[in-house]
């Protein structure tokens, strides 16, 4: 059954099963390859959007769960107040190693930081922990949240 | 900036100098068609594993210089997080005098001849080496350039060529404020003898070495554009995921794919002798289809295999001798003498890469030619375990190198590669293979187990006066690059139990070889340090216990013979205030080692709460890793590494039951998250030393800092990994 869903201000139909993850739909049949996978379990964080501005794993996100909501993804989130400070905190503190969790790592951080301006350590700790990075750059995106909130 | 697959393009070769190549003479210059001059650089072999003949000259990176004005560097080394592609290209425009922003880097394609990396031998970025192999050939290549084209312009303007000098990217004549760019000159510096022997510069004149140098691959890292090789989409792309044997050595024995033929988005479905594949048009759609899949196994012959038959087999090898791989003094009558002895062993676990980027390889498979999409550490491999299990010619594969997503070790391997190629024989069209995260841990090559049986003596004072040492586990050198595995040895196996930093007067190591079965093993970071530091620098710390002194302080009574060892340990330990005092349940544990051509020295601080979980709340790290070629990335990859060390103390252990693997995602195998991460301080020691690797020295070294530091806190010794926090809880 064909869904529509609006993705960074575009709509897009896509003819896929109801329980289809939106990660897959987002990689595989739109072609948006900055949302990553890493675990397809919720555990991760890696394949983070928002939906309406809220962080979901898109890898268990349904796309019959999203309706008329609206999905901002990594290739867009710079268009937003809290995710260009993020972006800038990252390559102004040099985060990445790899680089791949970081499409994830951002996303949590801008939704983090567009609903409380000036996180805590706790804070930082709630939401971040959602999100692994193999690499271990933990250090760096922690400075990086709260420079980007300081700015 | 950065492209991949690159190539040369045609060029006239000529010799530098008069004669034909010397041993001395490494560089040779030839002019492209298109007016450009390129150098070829020989990266010189540095030990037993290098593929290069020091006779014969093959070069394995060029460095050109077009009409242009642009200036490639291809290389063979892969970025993988590590900040390589920025601090390689530091080494060329330190010499040839041009901005960083003017050198581009193309990556080697695939020949493993051609590009073989000095340290290993076969081309492949590995074991921290990038920047110890090419340190001192990038720069003497980016000097030599430099002198020709000063030379050049001298030339034509006829003046005497010691009134000329290089400023980015030009040649300037003083006196006149003449200047032409290194484009105008690349062709007529292309004609001349390359100089032998020039100058380099002095390290107080570096400009660009030693300063924190912005990474060029970041900005594609944070917008989501960067291309991984799980990113490759060619035109007509299917998806496919796949389950493989759960026990190694299994086999299909049926399949019912009714079911998972039913699926919206599935194509098809192939059959393996021990692997299972579904096609479909997205991995939504495959991954339904392998949920839906009927499949019997036939285990084979490691049906009942399970990690703790493994550890007995290697506790027992070591009852029996192995291969010497040090011998000082004399341990035998050494230990007769000594009054106080001391014994432990000592066990390390199987581990998992777990790669953020789950394994993949897109392969689109024609009658005449094979082209690949993967992240690869080892291109030459990748392109002839296609070509092998293709059935084509070797220069009929294509090989789309991408960045990637964490390697750790797992991307030197291609059985990846080579599956993928066998699913795509039976797929019309392009197919990406995507492994899922439980196939991904499930089907791993793992860091080996070990099994370590110590023992030294202490004279009156308790100080360490015979060390001895016989540990058993799986070579993955052996297998992996057999010409480097000699009279029961590798140096990975080994790099960490032998060449203490410590005067030991009297002592003993052997190895011994045990490949389990049923569980394959691979480079993991490095297999040796991973290992051998946290044993040594644990028994280490159980010798001063046991001699009643200060582990800092023991340890640097027997550092005299390296200075830099202990100097970083004094500077460590200094910025960590140790000594001071802690709150109960709360220690500092200390690690110091030379590994990967760096030294390093780490004091962990941890918490251990009643219920025995450990927090490591603060590691301070200093090191001497030579001459720091770009401090915020050294900072960076111990930073990374010590989170990578920590995992694997806390949380890293593969077990395997009824020949399956145990662990399947993160829930199972888990990873150090940001609310369990401590502070870390670097302080890097200032060098002129010849660079060390930085890449996986802080893995190894914070193992020990952290089980010693767990041993200050509650006064348990943790002899094994990972860490049993039941075993550190108090009663009640
Ligand atoms: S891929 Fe969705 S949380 Fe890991
Ligand atoms: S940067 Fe590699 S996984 Fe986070």
């Amino acid at each position: 059954m064909p869904f529509t869903i609006k993705v960074n201000g575009e709509t897009h139909d896509v003819d896929v099963d109801g329980d289809t993850p939106l990660l897959w739909v987002l990689r595989d049949v739109l072609g948006m390859m900055g949302t990553k996978f890493g675990c397809g379990m919720a555990l991760c964080g890696a394949c983070t959007v928002h939906v309406d501005g809220e962080p979901v794993r898109s890898c268990i996100t349904t796309i019959d769960s999203i309706a008329e909501s609206s999905i901002t993804t990594i290739e867009a989130i710079g268009r937003t107040e809290a995710g260009a400070k993020i972006q800038q905190a990252w390559l102004d503190l040099e985060v990445p190693q790899c680089g791949y969790c970081q499409s994830g790592q951002i996303m949590s951080a801008a939704a983090l930081l567009a609903s409380n301006p000036h996180p805590r350590d706790a804070d930082i700790n709630d939401t971040m922990s959602g999100n692994i990075c193999r690499c271990g750059t933990y250090v760096r995106i922690r400075d990086a949240i709260k420079q980007a909130a300081a700015s | 900036m950065i492209n991949h697959g690159g190539s040369q393009g045609s060029c006239h070769n000529r010799q530098g100098g008069a004669d034909s190549v010397s041993r001395r003479s490494f560089l040779q210059v030839a002019t492209t068609l298109g007016g450009g001059l390129v150098l070829s650089l020989a990266l010189p072999a540095a030990n037993a594993t290098a593929a290069v003949d020091a006779g014969k000259f093959s070069p394995n990176a060029f460095i050109s210089i077009g009409g242009d004005g642009k200036i490639v560097l291809t290389m063979p080394y892969v970025e993988m997080g590590q900040g390589t592609y920025t601090s390689i290209p530091m080494l060329i425009a330190e010499e040839l005098e041009v901005d960083l922003n003017q050198v581009s880097l193309e990556h080697a394609p695939p020949d493993e001849k051609l590009y073989a990396n000095p340290l290993i031998g076969v081309q492949a970025t590995g074991n921290s080496n990038a920047i110890r192999g090419a340190w001192q050939p990038l720069r003497q290549a980016g000097a030599t350039a430099r002198e020709m084209l000063v030379s050049a312009a001298a030339t034509r303007w006829n003046v005497d060529r010691a009134t000329c000098h290089a400023e980015r990217g030009q040649v300037v004549h003083a006196a006149t404020g003449r200047r032409l760019g290194f484009g105008e000159l690349a062709a007529e510096a292309a004609r001349l003898p390359v100089p032998e022997n020039v100058a380099l510069k002095q390290p107080g004149d570096f400009k660009l070495i030693g300063t924190s140098a912005k990474r060029l691959d970041l900005p594609s890292k944070v917008n989501g554009t960067a291309v991984y090789g799980i990113d490759a989409r060619p035109p007509g792309v299917k998806i496919a995921t796949l389950s493989q044997s759960p026990v190694f050595g299994g086999r299909v024995k049926s399949v019912d794919d009714t079911a998972a033929k039913a699926v919206k988005g599935v194509r098809q479905i192939v059959r393996l002798e021990d692997a299972v594949a579904v096609v479909a048009d997205h991995m939504g759609a495959a991954k339904k289809g392998l949920d839906a899949l009927v499949i019997e196994w036939d285990d084979g012959p490691n049906a009942a295999l399970t990690t703790g038959a493994i550890a007995d087999m290697l506790e027992q090898a070591t009852l029996n001798p192995g291969a010497v791989a040090e011998t000082v003094g004399d341990i035998d009558a050494a230990m007769a003498t000594l009054l106080v002895k001391v014994e432990a062993s000592y066990h390390v676990p199987f581990l998992a890469h777990a790669a953020m980027e789950p394994m993949n390889c897109t392969v689109h498979l024609r009658k005449d030619g094979c082209e690949i999409w993967v992240g690869s550490q080892v291109l030459g491999r990748t392109q002839s375990v296609a070509a092998k299990v293709a059935g084509l010619p070797l220069d009929q594969v294509v090989v789309h190198n991408h960045l990637i997503g964490g390697g750790f070790g797992r991307r030197l391997e291609v059985d990846g590669v080579a599956r993928a190629v066998e699913i795509a024989k039976h797929v019309d069209g392009p197919v990406k293979i995507v492994w899922s995260r439980e196939e991904d841990i499930q089907h791993d090559m793992y860091r080996p187990m070990f099994f370590d049986r110590l023992s030294a003596g202490l004279d009156k004072t308790g100080m360490p006066i015979a060390w001895s040492n016989r540990f058993a586990g799986s070579s993955v050198i052996a297998r992996w690059a057999p010409p480097a595995f000699n009279n029961g040895l590798d140096p990975d196996t080994t790099e960490g139990a032998i060449n203490l930093v410590y005067d030991l007067p009297n002592l003993h190591v052997e190895y011994v070889r045990v490949e389990p079965p049923g569980v394959p093993t691979a480079f993991w970071r490095s297999v040796g340090p991973s290992h051998n530091v946290f044993v040594t620098e644990s028994f280490m710390d159980e010798l001063a216990a046991i001699a009643k002194q200060d582990p800092v302080a023991y340890r640097l009574s027997i550092l005299d013979k390296t200075p830099r060892a202990k100097a970083v340990l004094q500077l460590a330990a200094e910025k960590a205030g140790w000594g001071e005092k802690l709150p109960e349940r709360v220690g500092r544990g200390a690690s110091v080692q030379y590994a990967f051509g760096s030294y390093l020295a780490q004091i962990a601080e941890v918490e251990v709460s009643k219920e025995g979980k450990v927090r490591v709340r603060r590691v301070v790290c200093a090191v001497d890793c030579g001459t720091p070629v770009n401090p915020n990335t050294i900072e960076a990859q111990i930073q990374s590494a010590v989170m990578f060390g920590i995992t694997a103390a806390l949380h890293g252990e593969i077990t395997v039951k009824n020949g399956r693997v145990e662990q399947s995602n993160f829930d199972t195998y888990e990873i150090l998250r940001i609310d369990e991460a401590p502070t870390v301080e670097v302080y890097i020691i200032p060098s002129a030393e010849a660079p060390g690797g930085m890449g996986e020295a802080g893995t190894s070294a914070i193992v020990p800092a952290v089980a010693n530091a767990i041993f200050a806190a509650t006064g348990k010794r943790i002899r094994k990994m990972p860490i049993d926090s039941n075993a550190l809880s108090l009663p009640g």
